[in-house]
């Protein structure tokens, strides 16, 4: 039975996050809610996004208003059945007042640097648990902070590692031959630096491609595999988008080439377009980057056909893909084969684990769960 | 240094104390910055000169034109009047008068501005002198992370280029990575995102005009902030898309306001986006007047962000 009065706190998206801005509340007190629907919009100096009840109830309590600025983990809003007095609200909200007080809030995450003994590997790893690991795999470009909506959410009774790709983020730049057989085998040798023997592979678009290459070598280490949008599952990358990454340095040329990867364009913020200005200013960085795209993406094409790969592996795949996709075409899901749960999300792009971060890790939760059966 | 063995550095006490024994290393120039590279690269490399910088920044020069690329540190930007021949009219014209044929990668390094009781003699912003001056790049940083990416890319840059550091910046925290990387020349830095009014500011300017638009923003008015960080080449292109985004455009400046970089970006954006201004584009600047020694004085020399927040709140009644 849960609890009877729940706590809807300021969520941590991303580890540099300490506190957010409540933008705006989507229900009002008294109202029933159920646990997926969107509650508060949720503002931070790097992105805005709408957070979902977690629980259902009704709203007895807003605690911050719109406008507030309230550190992570900190009270927003107070769900409660109807027959739980006034009285003990107040006494619940006082609580965790003085609980924040003495507590100073949650330490804030810090990633760590795992040698492999084929390069060093930046990872993020979140939650604690029995349950069986989860390991997530960015996209061409990106970092372990493309999660920051998904992993702890999926961290509930596990341990969630969100590694930088080698030639990606704090991770090595030396990246062997680039391609995904050597990008594979460093991930593989990072998830063992971690004392993992099996994991749920979670990846999207290269790190997708990279899960998929990875379960084809290693099939006892991999239980589950979850694909958002991978590479390796069609011919061609749309919109240019390889090289114009690869060529962008100023500001505008770098929103452009990040607003290709949303549905809306608005989602591309100034803290995103600096992130990766910042990484290519790097010494090194466009010579990985380059070398990487030639071995996997040569000329704009996939170098590598995954699709026999994917109707081969044993471990269930769920294969995820939003329907306003602009970068990586979504896949022709009646010839996947049998084994592959196919699930299109309605309005996102090629971001789906950010666009539409609740439901899909709903779906990975789901997936997680019914492989562990 | 340890990437191109051609840097070498030279200056008063950079090595720390030329000639005494024991000494060496004892400052790593007048404010600590280049401490410790005497004994990593030894003393070929990090050269203690006499108290000449006519000299020394003429020798500089040569060294670049015939294969070195000098870090030179001078100590107060004040005291580059004595090299203006060897700056003006030989190093920023070396390129151009030999037809492309001579590069001269010359880093001049220089602290610069008011706030530490220096007088008025070690206490300018000097930056418009050598904006002024085609063959010269500017480059003025205002954090840690811009002051690392754009040093290194003042010494990799085949022209030369006067690095001005702001003394009272110094103590400033802020994430650095540890590996090495460059931030190109001409690309302003947008600090923050705002819709009511444009603040252009360069330097420790930058900080103050933070501190105005944190206190704005609670009075719902949203200011974005753009640090050009090079004065030369300037980011024209951002400039004017800001400027042209809000109508409203503050210009904090440091140095003294007759032919200074607030005169100077004012001119750009009236001739360029005139259209689409809704207000007076507004200067905070020091006065016409030296740096005064007398603290209280110095204050209120130094634009802060009082001044700031009154010139904002001024571009944001015109016309309302």
């Amino acid at each position: 039975m849960a609890d009877p009065i729940q706590a809807i706190r300021m969520p941590r998206w991303g580890m540099t996050m300490t506190e957010g801005t409540v933008a705006n509340w989507l229900v009002e007190e008294g109202a029933a809610v159920a646990s997926d629907q969107d509650m508060v919009e949720i503002e931070t100096t790097k992105i805005t996004n709408v957070m979902e009840a977690g629980y259902g109830g009704i709203v007895r309590r807003i605690v911050a208003d719109p406008g507030a600025v309230v550190p992570v983990g900190a009270l927003i809003a107070v769900l409660a059945d109807p027959s739980v007095p006034d009285a003990e609200i107040d006494a619940f909200i006082e609580a965790r007042k003085a609980e924040a007080q003495s507590s100073g809030g949650p330490a804030a995450p810090a990633s760590r640097i795992v040698d492999t003994g084929l390069g060093a590997l930046n990872v993020l790893s979140l939650g604690e648990g029995d349950g069986i690991p989860v390991v997530l795999l960015h996209g061409f470009g990106g970092d372990l902070n493309n999660w920051l909506f998904n992993q702890e959410a999926l961290a509930a009774g596990r341990a969630v590692h969100a590694f930088d790709l080698p030639g990606h983020g704090a991770s090595t730049l030396e990246i062997g031959a680039g391609d995904l057989a050597a990008l594979a085998a460093m991930v593989e040798a990072g998830i063992s630096a971690l004392g993992i023997s099996a994991a749920h592979l979670v990846g999207h678009s290269l790190g997708g491609a990279v899960a998929l290459k990875l379960a084809a070598t290693q099939p006892d280490r991999v239980v589950s595999i979850t694909l958002i949008a991978p590479a390796g599952l069609g011919d061609r990358v749309g919109e240019n988008y390889i090289a114009d990454f690869l060529a962008a340095s100023r500001r505008r040329p770098v929103a452009d080439v990040l607003s290709r990867l949303f549905a809306s364009p608005d989602a591309v913020t100034r803290d995103m377009i600096e992130g990766v200005q910042r990484f290519k200013q790097i010494d090194g960085v466009p010579e990985a980057l380059a070398k990487l795209a030639g071995a996997v993406f040569p000329e704009g094409r996939q170098a590598d056909d995954l699709r026999s790969t994917l109707s081969a592996v044993h471990a269930p795949v769920l294969l995820i893909w939003g329907d306003k996709d602009r970068i990586l075409a979504p896949a022709d899901g009646g010839s996947l084969g049998p084994g592959v749960q196919y699930e299109t999300i309605a309005g996102a792009g090629h971001m789906p684990h950010m666009e539409a971060a609740a439901q899909v890790n709903r779906l990975i939760a789901a997936h997680i769960a019914s492989a562990e059966g | 240094m340890a990437r191109d063995p051609s840097v070498i550095v030279l200056g008063e006490d950079v090595a720390g104390g030329a000639g005494a024994n024991g000494e060496q290393d004892a400052w790593g120039g007048a404010f600590g910055v280049t401490k410790g590279l005497i004994g990593r690269f030894g003393a070929n490399r990090v050269l203690d000169t006499p108290i000449t910088e006519s000299a020394f920044v003429g020798a500089a020069g040569g060294a670049a034109m015939t294969g070195l690329r000098p870090v030179v540190e001078i100590m107060f930007v004040d005291f580059l009047g004595v090299c203006f021949d060897q700056i003006f009219n030989q190093i920023a014209k070396f390129r151009y008068m030999f037809g492309g044929k001579a590069v001269t990668p010359l880093v001049l390094r220089a602290t610069f501005g008011a706030g530490s009781g220096s007088g008025s003699q070690h206490s300018q912003a000097l930056y418009p002198l050598f904006t002024h001056i085609p063959g010269l790049k500017v480059v003025v940083p205002s954090n840690p992370y811009d002051a690392k990416g754009l040093l290194i890319q003042a010494i990799r840059d085949d022209d030369p280029v006067i690095f001005l550091e702001h003394k009272l910046l110094y103590d400033t925290m802020g994430e650095a990575p540890d590996a090495a990387y460059t931030i190109p020349f001409g690309e302003a830095n947008v600090v923050r995102e705002g819709d009511d009014v444009t603040i252009i500011a360069l330097g420790r300017m930058v900080g103050v005009a933070e501190a105005a638009a944190a206190a704005l923003e609670k009075d719902g008015i949203n200011c974005a902030i753009i640090d050009p960080r090079t004065t030369s080449p300037l980011d024209t292109d951002t400039i004017l898309e800001f400027a042209e985004q809000s109508g409203r455009v503050v210009i904090v400046d440091e140095s003294n306001p007759r032919c200074g970089m607030a005169a100077d970006i004012a001119a750009l954006i009236a001739e360029e986006g005139f259209d689409t201004l809704k207000a007076p584009i507004l200067k905070v600047t020091a006065p016409h007047t030296p740096v005064p020694y007398a603290p209280q004085l110095e204050r209120t020399y130094i634009p802060d962000a009082a001044r700031v927040e009154a010139a904002v709140r001024k571009a944001v009644a015109h016309g309302a």
